[in-house]
């Protein structure tokens, strides 16, 4: 029995992290409707800078929100200069709808081998102070680790952040409403170019937060957080693509089973464990758990 | 402030949509333009809110070109578009549809103000608020729509047949709000519609047009009376 809530526990750490990622796609896919493939690259690439910042510091947790800041940068850079005017060139063309997501992957390879050069092809490592050693009670360790603890906060503060944000500002409704109405939004008054930049700039620091955190539990190269941006997919998926709550609860659901199959079957499944997971999900409830079929939701 | 469309051409792709038309309309006045399926009637009002582009020709609010703007923008100088069929956001609530009309706005105790004269004359959408807007009928989403085009404090009202689709009693609701909104606050509207008796009812004069040129224009009554005209563009 204690192994199962250790498993859950576990579970919630690497889920909150999923959470953040497939966040980061569900803004992009809500506000642009782009799959959005160079997210994996956006946060390598932040995670190498807060790995700089860290090496010049000497201090993770300032290095965390240099990381965040620069994703947010990043990612606002990529939508205003390539997918922007991407959409304008390729609007009314045969290739309107999947010219953008080519060009993520495009921009995916680009920042792979633009950090490759400048930081090798090497295993960087990017550590937390905190230890990755497991709380003990009494006399029993158990695998759930401070550093598990400071994913679960850090990652459910920015979401706190996050649904603040949209549920309670002006910017939150321009977000929202220039998802789903584009052209009501324009009307209303809403720049909605700019609201779209921003949209890209929270998700590119949700995806960000999800690398800086994720590495110090493994090393940092240039195609590092693959298997996260996958995981991030099959959350999202999950959570029905539009809704921002699917995104975080998918995340912890992909989290959870990841942890269970870890500990009841082995390690060496996980990677095609997600794919299969997608697929099932797919296949059941393609609308995933929070879509509604045709409409959409906040 | 007065709305002068001047020798306007809006294309769409190789179609001519808005051919060569011109007409003025005085501060104050509500004119609807009349016209069957495809005469270009909501082409025009969105080359005039800024959402598509023209090809030629001029147009001019309160002696400044609106023409080249963008609709965000325009906003901003008192044009508000109400879309065609019930412009409302489903995904967000009746409040925060009322919200998006002021949200570029910084005079919150006026969107206040604002917001309550609305929700006097659509008292249906006060007892809705927290609702979805994609739980209100065709006709509150009408008024929701129009609501939320009040909030931006229109100077220049464009609305997009407001009555598609609804039942003969809610288009007497929704025409009569209408007309109240424009004597309160001398809004001047221009109201496209293909229900040509009710539009008339309310409007000072019609302008019809066919296959996106000028046919003709006059007072309600004498656009109303002439039985040529009633049986080739009215449909009655």
């Amino acid at each position: 029995m204690a192994t199962f809530f250790n498993t859950i526990l576990v579970g919630i750490s690497s889920g909150s992290i999923y959470a953040l990622m497939s966040l980061s796609l569900v803004l992009v896919w809500r506000s642009t409707r782009v799959v959005n493939f160079a997210a994996a690259g956006q946060a390598v690439l932040s995670t190498y800078l807060g790995y700089e910042a860290m090496s010049r510091l000497h201090n993770y947790w300032l290095s965390l929100p240099i990381a965040v800041i620069a994703g947010a940068l990043i990612s606002a850079l990529v939508e205003s200069c390539v997918m922007r005017p991407l959409a304008k060139r390729s609007k009314g063309t045969a290739v309107e709808s999947i010219a953008p997501v080519i060009a993520t992957l495009g921009i995916l390879g680009l920042i792979r081998g633009v950090a490759g050069l400048i930081w090798g092809n090497t295993f960087l490592q990017y550590t937390s102070p905190l230890s990755s050693k497991g709380f003990t009670i009494g006399h029993t360790t158990i695998p759930f680790s401070p550093l598990n603890a400071a994913i679960v906060i850090g990652a459910a503060i920015v979401l706190a952040i996050f649904a603040a944000i949209f549920r309670f500002t002006r910017l939150g409704l321009a977000l929202r409403a220039a998802s789903f109405q584009p052209e009501i939004s324009r009307l209303s008054g809403i720049r909605v170019d700019q609201i779209r930049t921003i949209g890209w700039a929270f998700a590119g620091a949700a995806g960000a937060l999800a690398g800086a955190l994720v590495t110090p539990t493994a090393y940092l190269s240039p195609n590092s957080l693959d298997l996260l941006l996958v995981s991030g997919f099959v959350a999202a998926v999950i959570g029905g693509l539009e809704s921002l709550i699917g995104a975080v609860v998918g995340g912890l659901v992909l989290g959870v089973g990841f942890a269970f199959i870890l500990q009841y079957i082995g390690t060496q499944v996980t990677f095609s464990a997600a794919f299969i997971i997608l697929i099932i999900v797919l296949f059941i409830r393609p609308q995933g758990i929070f879509g509604r079929g045709g409409s959409r939701e906040a | 402030m007065t709305l002068i469309v001047d020798h306007l051409h809006v294309q769409h792709g190789a179609i001519t949509a808005i051919e060569d038309l011109s007409f003025t309309i005085e501060p104050g006045e509500l004119v609807t333009i009349i016209g069957s399926n495809g005469a270009g009637k909501t082409t025009l009002l969105r080359a005039l809110s800024g959402l598509i582009p023209t090809a030629s020709g001029s147009a001019s609010w309160n002696g400044q070109s609106i023409l080249g703007r963008r609709a965000e923008d325009l906003v901003r100088h008192g044009i508000v578009h109400v879309s065609e069929g019930k412009a409302v956001i489903p995904e967000l609530t009746v409040a925060e549809n009322l919200e998006l009309g002021g949200i570029w706005r910084k005079d919150k105790a006026d969107i206040a103000l604002a917001t309550s004269e609305v929700l006097e004359l659509f008292p249906r959408l006060g007892e809705r608020m927290k609702q979805g807007a994609d739980t209100l009928s065709g006709g509150e989403r009408q008024m929701l729509a129009i609501g939320r085009a009040m909030i931006a404090r229109p100077e220049l009202l464009l609305l997009d047949e407001p009555s598609l689709g609804l039942a003969p009693l809610i288009i007497e609701q929704i025409f009569s709000a209408i007309d109240a909104l424009r004597e309160r606050h001398g809004l001047t509207v221009v109201l496209v519609e293909q229900n040509a008796i009710s539009a008339l009812g309310i409007a000072d004069r019609g302008i019809i047009i066919n296959l996106g040129k000028f046919v003709t224009s006059g007072s309600s009554a004498s656009l109303l009376s002439d039985p040529t005209l009633r049986a080739a563009y009215l449909g009655f």
